[in-house]
């Protein structure tokens, strides 16, 4: 048994973490910076968390992930890594031109106080910006919350960076996708075109996480958003946020400091948030919802109606990040699919009661945690075993120990490709999302069926 | 297929470029400051007087902002060193995220005698330290998670790690862990190895290496079966190299008390001291160990490298000879024999459709070397090579030794002071035996480091950044570029084939005979296979096509 000293029995744990079921917050602001074009993200800390954060997101992804460091020494550890970073700054201007640098902190820079506006006021006053770059940053202390509100974090250091209002309102909507796939990014921008609405997503990866072979390496691909793009958000029309802990930060930021009203609402994975999703865009930007969008909407329902048999009553256990376990268990309740088991490892209350809400009308009592991890998971899976694990690649682990079929989704994703190209959020997405689903729980059934009950059609 | 090259085609196409030339063009990007110090790390290594080795800058900070591939103390001391023992709790005391990226990411294989034996590998654990940990100090949390770690699992070892913010706040974690020790009545002791310290993993090697001295080596002094006993050191067991190598020794009855540290136990390295010589593979992460273990015990040391079947072949002899016994000289020729004829084909099928081909290899601090071997058995030359955290004596030879200096960043690398235990020093050879040895080839603490096996006219390169990567490549234009997962994708990109020598893509073993057969395969693969040529579009290639139906 790959995790043999998993007991049955639980015991409380106040403070030993065991397999958790999130990470830090340096890596979520990496990803976010990764998403503005032209962008170098910067790690203001000692050098292993930078080359922790591209290891991982590369291993996702499969692409190039680079980002400089300020490669504190315990010098500047003590006396502070004003210098590092200023230097850092000219190297990376210097060396790899990019339009902005986007820093972010760790524990280390954070423990000692570093301020970055200060260090940033001082680069450009010694001339370390060149004209026409940028610096942007946003505080991103490891041992407040997770990689979720890294994330969440630079987001609203990219806005502040940029963002500005001219007064001439901009017919256009904001949309703050949340930690999603490049390919979930690509999705929505797809939605929102179908509509016919114009709308400035950021930050967006697509394209830059999911790029072509061709032979030719670019340290800044086509994609992310742009500089002009992200100045223009002070003057849209409203913002979308979708998923509350990556993406209301920024959003509430735009519409405090610039009357940019936002609607925050879940991640647009599966049925019903999809659906809100639509509505929403379709209430702020005023138009009508077209014939295709309602078209792939069928699909979805089509595809619910006609294999529900298999979805109907089956025990699921999950983990992952709040803003797709929300979306996630709404949808797999949609499917009569039973979550008994939710973890998350990124704190926050709201979580739990948000879980406990759509889950409410179930037969069974769910347990739910946030700010739990993966060993208590397994622990709650053997009390009472399920029919589907869903989560990252992590759960192989258990997966492979208690038998379950098991359906990667959510950060990171190791062992496998797919997820960089094909979307689980909308209408396309939930039907990628049912076609992983039932592949998992079909493969079961041929696997354990008897020959005389070996199914063809199914 | 490429015809097979003669050798003086393959010398010409690496000498036709002028390395000074490319050398000081990459250097004319950087700011002034900084090129005057990556002058000292790039060096090339070029026709002259052959005795000359020049000198290299190595184990000196890293540039900020310059893109470095380096990773920090905490990962070379519990990601490296103890991260592939199974049998202890390793409990990272910080935020989530170090413990989280060590988290299996390095492929550390293990094999447990029995299914309930202890194998804690698969687990993360950390403290998990919140902001009211930082404010207030995280001792009470760390004790508590010993606690919690001992009541669950019941482990007979724990051990705690540091992160950045643990040495700043102040918490002291040896004081917790002697504590809990007297506590619970088992092993517990800490490193600290905050990731801030030294310039590189490299620092953390060394603090590991001292704290498994000190706590663990020499608690057992059972003296366990076998008439020639050895610790393989330096041996990490990444994708089953150590499997293989056990496999090996156990053919030419060669019995293996320890390894540090792929598919160990803590109870290995507590009885490690019993036995009679330590071979080293990997110079730069366990040499501490060596020297402390011959200071104190009376063990030898010798280098020995066991990638490439040549060389394996070579360091088990090197065994045998220093064991001095003819039974045991003779089955190590019989092991090689049975094993080098299988290895050879597969060599020469290979070798077809690799020769003259030209690799890089930047690995952190011993592959970049020795994977060269395996690279001449395919008729491939290394045309440039480094290291990420290599000390000078990894690339000049450790006669550098006495004129290295310690520097303000890696003054404060804890030196154990080590004296001969009164009771337990046996001292294996005297001196005059060793000489004797020597005299027949087998050289004890000695390694000759990576230039001196470099051909004329190559690069030698510490530290590399990301920029440097980028010329390199397209000034050389090698067949295969080696490093780590961060590199991989960015070479690929820019349509060269990578191999990752650090996680063996998945891969593996290389190591002794068999791993041999694996890499002849998987670089005669990567090097011919048909992808590379899909990369540009049928249209992109003839575009004045275009308009011929519009036309027509």
């Amino acid at each position: 048994m790959l995790l043999r000293h998993t007991p049955t029995e639980l015991a409380d744990r106040k403070a030993l973490m065991i397999n958790p079921a999130k990470t830090c917050q340096p890596i979520g602001a990496m990803y976010a910076s990764l998403g503005i074009h032209g962008c170098m993200p910067h790690s203001h800390g000692s050098q292993g968390c930078c080359s922790y954060h591209r290891s991982t997101l590369t291993r996702h992804y499969k692409e190039p992930v680079v980002a400089g460091t300020s490669s504190f020494t315990e010098g500047s550890s003590v006396f502070g890594g004003q210098s590092n970073m200023l230097q850092a700054i000219d190297n990376l201007f210097t060396i790899y031109e990019p339009d902005i640098v986007s820093v972010h902190t760790t524990c280390l820079s954070e423990t000692i106080g570093d301020d970055l506006t200060q260090i940033v006021q001082k680069a450009h006053d010694d001339g370390k910006v060149p004209e026409g770059k940028y610096v942007i940053y946003a505080p991103t202390p490891s041992y407040v919350g997770s990689h979720v509100t890294g994330f969440s974090n630079m987001c609203k250091g990219i806005v502040s960076g940029f963002a500005e209002k001219t007064g001439e309102k901009l017919d256009q909507v904001n949309i703050i996708p949340g930690f999603v796939e490049p390919s979930d990014m690509e999705e929505i921008k797809r939605l929102s075109s179908e509509m016919g609405v114009k709308t400035v997503l950021f930050p967006d990866t697509s394209g830059i996480l999911n790029g072509p072979q061709t032979g030719k390496y670019h340290m800044y691909p086509k994609g992310g958003t742009t500089v002009e793009e992200m100045k223009s958000t002070g003057d849209s029309m409203g913002t979308i946020a979708l998923g509350s802990f990556a993406s209301s930060l920024a959003a509430k930021f735009l519409d405090t400091k610039f009357k940019v009203p936002c609607d925050i609402l879940e991640l647009p994975i599966g049925l019903p948030a999809t659906d809100r999703f639509i509505d929403s865009l379709r209430k702020i930007a005023g138009v009508n919802v077209p014939e295709s969008i309602t078209r792939e909407r069928g699909q979805l329902v089509d595809v619910m109606t006609d294999m529900q048999q298999y979805f109907y009553g089956k025990k699921v256990a999950l983990f992952g990040d709040p803003d797709q376990l929300i979306s996630l268990t709404e949808f797999l309740v949609s499917l009569d699919m039973i979550p008994v088991h939710i973890v998350t490892g990124t704190p926050g209350k709201q979580f739990a009661e948000t879980i406990q809400a759509i889950t409410k009308d179930l037969p069974v009592p769910v347990n739910v945690k946030a700010h739990g991890d993966m060993f208590l998971l397994h622990q709650w899976i053997k009390n009472t075993p399920v029919d589907l694990l869903i989560g990252n690649t992590y759960g192989k682990y258990i997966a492979r120990d208690e038998d379950i079929p098991f359906v990667r989704h959510g950060f990171p994703i190791l062992d496998r490709v797919g997820h960089s190209y094909f979307p689980t959020v909308g209408y396309k997405g939930g039907l990628r999302l049912l076609e992983k689903i039932l592949g998992a729980l079909l493969d079961r059934q041929d696997r354990d069926a008897p020959e005389e009950s070996f199914e063809l059609v199914m | 297929m490429n015809s097979t090259l003669t050798d003086s085609v393959v010398l010409e196409r690496a000498t036709d470029k002028d390395l000074h030339k490319i050398k000081s063009e990459i250097l004319e990007k950087y700011p002034t400051k900084v090129a005057r110090k990556r002058a000292k790390q790039i060096v090339i290594n070029e026709p002259g007087d052959s005795n000359t080795i020049p000198e290299i800058g190595a184990n000196i900070r890293t540039v900020p902002g310059i893109l470095t591939q380096r990773g920090c103390c905490y990962a070379g001391c519990k990601g490296v060193i103890l991260g592939p023992t199974r049998d202890v709790i390793n409990i990272v005391h910080g935020p989530v995220g170090c413990s989280f990226y060590a988290w299996l990411t390095r492929r550390n294989q293990t094999s447990t005698p029995s299914d309930d034996a202890p194998n804690y590998m698969t687990y993360c654990f950390t403290t998990d330290m919140q902001d009211e940990n930082i404010v207030f100090g995280g001792e009470k949390k760390l004790k508590q998670a010993i606690q919690e770690a001992f009541d669950i699992f019941h482990p007979e070892t724990i051990s705690v790690f540091s992160t950045c913010p643990v040495g700043l706040i102040g918490d002291d974690i040896h004081s917790v862990c002697r504590e809990m020790k007297e506590k619970l009545g088992i092993n517990i002791f800490g490193f600290s190895c905050e990731g801030y310290k030294g310039v590189s993993q490299s620092a953390g090697h060394h603090i590991a290496n001292n704290g498994i001295f000190k706590n663990v080596v020499g608690l057992d002094d059972t003296i366990k079966g076998g008439k020639f006993r050895i610790n393989l050191l330096g041996e990490y067991n990444i994708g089953g190299d150590a499997f293989e190598i056990e496999r090996i020794l156990d053919a030419c009855g060669i019995s293996l008390i320890s390894t540090f540290s792929g598919n160990s136990t803590i109870e290995q390295f507590a009885n490690s001291h019993t036995a009679d010589l330590n071979a080293v593979m990997c110079h730069r992460s366990i040499t501490y160990m060596a020297e402390m273990m011959e200071e104190k015990y009376g063990m030898p040391w010798m280098k020995i490298n066991f990638i490439g079947a040549e060389a394996t072949a070579k360091s088990l002899r090197k065994i045998a000879q220093y064991f001095e016994d003819e039974e045991l000289m003779a089955r190590v020729e019989e092991v090689i024999a049975t094993e080098i004829t299988p290895v050879k084909e597969e060599m020469e099928k290979a070798r077809a459709l690799c020769e003259g081909k030209l690799a890089m290899l930047f690995v952190g601090g011993s592959r970049a070397h020795h994977y060269q071997e395996l690279f001449a058995e395919l008729g491939m030359r290394t045309v440039s090579a480094g290291y990420e955290f290599g000390h000078r004596d990894d690339y000049e030879g450790r006669r550098v030794l006495p004129s290295i200096k310690v520097d303000a960043d890696s003054r404060n690398i804890e030196e154990l002071s080590v004296t001969k235990d009164p009771e337990k020093y046996r001292q294996r050879k005297s001196e005059e035996e060793l000489a004797k040895i020597e005299a027949k080839g087998v050289e004890f603490r000695e390694y000759g480091g990576l230039i001196q096996d470099m051909k004329n006219n190559t690069f030698v390169i510490d530290d590399i950044s990301q920029y440097e990567t980028e010329k390199l490549i397209e000034a050389l234009k090698p067949d295969i570029f080696c490093a780590g997962i961060k590199e991989k994708y960015v070479i690929q990109k820019s349509g060269v084939p990578m191999k990752q020598l650090h996680s063996y893509d998945y891969g593996g073993p290389y190591a002794g005979f068999k791993g041999a057969v694996n890499f002849y395969r998987d670089i005669s693969r990567m090097t011919n296979s048909k992808v590379w040529s899909y990369v540009k579009a049928p249209w992109e290639k003839e575009p004045e096509l275009a308009a011929t139906y519009a036309l027509g």
